[in-house]
C-alpha cells in the first residue's frame, strides 16, 4: 500500500511578494504623492517665491523635458560609476566576509565603526591620488560605501547556515568545499542580496555626492552645481529629479535580484 | 491469528564473525561541560543493535537519547567508551556512508527541489546523473512522492516533507538506519500511517534501524525491542522484547492483546524510572 498522495501541491509558482501587492498600498502613495506636489505648485502660484527659493514643479518639469537629453547623459555618468562601484564594492564585501568568518566576532564592530566614517569624505584626497581628469574616485568611493552593507549582510548570511544542514553534511562526510557549495552559499546567497539592495542607493549618493569634490566635467552631481552656479535653479532641480530617478531604478531592480534569490528561502 | 503470537525467531543480536551487529556500543559515557557545570548526558550504555533489527529509544526529555544517536553517527563522540557500527570505528562507518539519518527536522535544503534533496547524498559522493536519476525516482515512489519530484520542499506539508527526508536517507541503501523522532511533529493519522510506511520500507531494504520516539505506541508498534532510559545520569533501565518480527506489523497488531501487554511493561518502566523533571516532561 502506497501512500495517499496528500492533496494536491500547493501553488507551485516562485514566490515574489509582488503578487501579494494591493492596489491600495499601491495607489495610496501615488494619491499622496500627487497632492503633495499639487499643494506645492499651488503654494509657489500663490505666494509668488522667487524660482531661486523654491522652484514651481511644473518649471521643474518643464526643465527635465527641455534638457532631457543631458539629464540622461549625465545620469549614464553618475549610473556607471554607481554601477561599477556595486559591482567592485559587493565583491569586496562578499569576499573580505569569506575570508574573515573566522575572526568574524572581532571584525564586526571594526567595520561597523568604519561605516561611520562618511567615505564621500575621502573623496577630494582620492582625486589627488589618482587625478581629476578619472572617474576612478567616485567609483572608488561608490565601491568603499557599497563594501560595509554587503560585508556585513554576506556575514550574516554565512551565519545562518542551520545545525542540522551541518550535521547532515558531516553525516555524509561532505568535503569542506561540497558544504561551500551546497551549503553556505546558498545559504548566505540571499543576505548577499539583502546587502546589495541596501547599498543600491548608497551607490548612488555616493557616486553623485563624489563629483561635487572634483573630477571631470560629467555626471549629474556636476551638472547640479553647475547649474545652480549658473543660477538655473529649475535646472539644477530637473537635474535632481534625474538623479531621483536613478537612485530608484538602481533600488527597484536590486530589490527584485533580492527577492529572486530569497524566493526559495523561509523568512528570516 | 496475528503477527505478534507467531514469535518468529528474533535477529541474533550476538553478531557472530559472519555479520558483526549493526551498532555495538560499549561502556559508553558521555560529559558534557566542564567543572562544576558538568551534565552527565550518557553514563555505562551498553547496547547492540544486530543487522536488520527495530530498535527505539524511548525515554523522559533529557535522558541522552538524541546523544546516543548522535554518537553512532559520529556527529559526536563520546567521553569515554567505545561505539562501532558493522565492527567499524563510528568514524570510519561515516566516512564508508554505511548509514543514513534522518532528524527531528526534516532538514531539507529549501532552494533545491525534491529531487534534487533525495539525491544529495548520491551528488555528495560522485554518482553518475543518470544514475542518481533512476534512484531518485525509485526512492520517490517508496515514499509515495513521485509526482512531487520537482516542487520545492516548502510546497510541502511536514509530513511530506519528513518522507522527503526519509527518502534522503535510503538514498544510498544504507544497512542502518537512524532516526531521531522523525514523526514527533506529525498528527496521530499522518503518523500511524508513516509507521506502516516504515514498517514496510525496512521490510523491503533489512535495514537495521535505530528510533528515537516519545511515543510509546510507536516504539512498540514499530521494533523488535524496546531501549527504555532514564535522566541523570542517561542510562539504560530495560530493554523490553516485543513479541513478533517487527517487518510483519499491520494495523491489526495495535489492538492486539500483544501489544498491550509491551506498551504497559514499557510504561511500567517509565514511571518506574526517575524522570529528570516536572509534570509535562514529554513521556506519552
Ligand atoms: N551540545 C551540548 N552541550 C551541552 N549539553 C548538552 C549538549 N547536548 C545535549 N546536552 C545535554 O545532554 C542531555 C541529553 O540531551 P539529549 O538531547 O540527548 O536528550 P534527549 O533524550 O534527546 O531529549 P529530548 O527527548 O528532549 O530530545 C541534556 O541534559 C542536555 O542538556
Ligand atoms: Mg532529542
Amino acid at each position: 500500500m502506497s501512500v495517499v498522495a496528500e492533496a494536491t501541491a500547493k501553488d507551485t509558482r516562485a514566490r515574489l511578494p509582488i503578487g501579494d501587492l494591493r492596489v491600495s498600498t499601491v495607489l495610496a502613495p501615488i494619491a499622496f504623492g500627487v497632492a503633495v506636489l499639487g499643494l506645492w505648485e499651488l503654494g509657489v502660484q500663490a505666494s509668488g517665491v522667487e524660482p531661486f527659493i523654491v522652484p514651481a514643479p511644473s518649471d521643474i518639469w518643464r526643465e527635465v523635458l527641455d534638457s532631457s537629453d543631458s539629464i540622461a547623459k549625465g545620469a549614464r555618468v553618475t549610473g556607471t560609476n554607481a554601477l561599477v562601484g556595486l559591482a567592485i564594492g559587493g565583491v569586496l564585501g562578499a569576499l573580505v566576509a569569506h575570508a574573515v568568518r573566522v575572526v568574524d566576532q572581532m571584525t564586526v564592530p571594526v567595520v561597523a565603526a568604519a561605516s561611520v566614517v562618511p567615505i564621500v569624505a575621502l573623496a577630494p584626497a582620492l582625486y589627488r591620488m589618482y587625478g581629476g581628469q578619472y572617474d576612478t574616485t567616485r567609483m572608488l568611493v561608490a565601491a568603499l560605501s557599497v563594501s560595509v552593507p554587503v560585508y556585513l549582510n554576506t556575514l550574516r548570511g554565512l551565519r545562518q547556515v542551520t545545525a542540522v544542514h551541518r550535521d547532515l553534511m558531516t553525516a555524509s562526510s561532505a568535503r569542506p568545499w561540497q558544504v561551500a557549495r551546497v551549503v553556505t552559499l546558498p545559504t548566505a546567497t540571499p543576505y548577499v542580496f539583502t546587502g546589495l539592495r541596501i547599498a543600491s542607493s548608497l551607490a548612488v549618493i555616493s557616486a553623485l555626492v563624489a563629483e561635487y569634490f572634483g573630477g571631470p566635467v560629467s555626471g549629474l552631481g556636476k551638472s547640479i552645481t553647475t547649474s545652480v552656479s549658473s543660477s538655473n535653479y529649475p535646472l539644477a532641480w530637473a537635474y535632481v529629479v534625474g538623479s531621483i530617478v536613478l537612485g530608484l531604478v538602481f533600488y527597484v531592480v536590486t530589490l527584485l535580484l533580492d527577492l529572486w534569490f530569497s524566493r526559495h528561502h523561509p523568512e528570516p | 491469528m496475528t503477527d505478534l503470537e507467531k514469535h518468529p525467531t528474533p535477529p541474533a543480536s550476538t553478531g557472530g564473525f559472519a555479520t558483526p551487529p549493526a551498532i555495538e556500543v560499549r561502556a559508553v559515557e558521555r560529559v558534557f561541560g566542564k567543572r562544576r557545570k558538568q551534565v552527565v548526558a550518557l553514563a555505562a550504555v551498553d547496547l547492540t543493535v544486530a543487522a536488520g533489527e527495530f530498535v527505539s529509544l524511548i525515554g523522559p526529555s533529557g535522558c541522552g537519547k538524541s546523544t546516543l544517536l548522535r554518537l553512532v553517527a559520529d556527529l559526536d563522540t563520546p567521553t569515554a567508551g567505545d561505539v562501532a557500527v558493522f565492527g567499524k570505528p563510528a568514524r570510519q562507518a561515516r566516512a564508508d556512508q554505511d548509514y543514513g539519518i534522518a532528524f527531528q527536522q526534516a532538514g531539507l535544503l529549501p532552494w533545491r527541489t525534491v529531487a534534487a534533496n533525495v539525491g544529495l547524498p548520491l551528488e555528495l559522493h560522485g554518482a553518475s546523473g543518470s544514475e542518481r536519476k533512476a534512484r531518485v525516482a525509485e526512492l520517490l515512489e517508496l515514499v509515495g512522492l513521485a509526482d512531487f519530484a520537482r516542487s520545492r520542499p516548502d510546497q510541502l506539508s511536514g509530513g511530506m516533507q519528513q518522507r522527503v527526508a526519509i527518502a534522503r536517507a535510503l538514498a544510498e541503501r544504507p544497512r542502518l538506519l537512524l532516526m531521531d523522532e522523525p514523526f514527533g511533529a506529525l498528527d496521530e493519522i499522518t503518523r500511524e500511517r508513516m509507521q506502516n510506511e516504515l514498517v514496510r520500507i525496512c521490510r523491503e531494504t533489512g535495514a537495521a534501524v535505530l528510533f528515537v520516539t516519545h511515543s510509546i505506541p510507536e516504539a512498540v508498534f514499530l521494533s523488535d525491542r524496546v531501549v527504555v532510559m532514564s535522566a541523570r545520569p542517561g542510562r539504560i533501565v530495560d530493554i523490553v522484547d516485543v513479541p513478533g518480527s517487527s517487518h510483519h506489523r499491520t494495523d491489526d497488531v495495535r489492538d492486539d492483546a500483544g501489544f498491550f501487554h509491551a506498551v504497559a511493561t514499557v510504561r511500567g518502566h517509565l514511571h518506574g524510572a526517575p524522570t529528570d523533571a516536572a509534570p509535562g516532561s514529554d513521556t506519552r
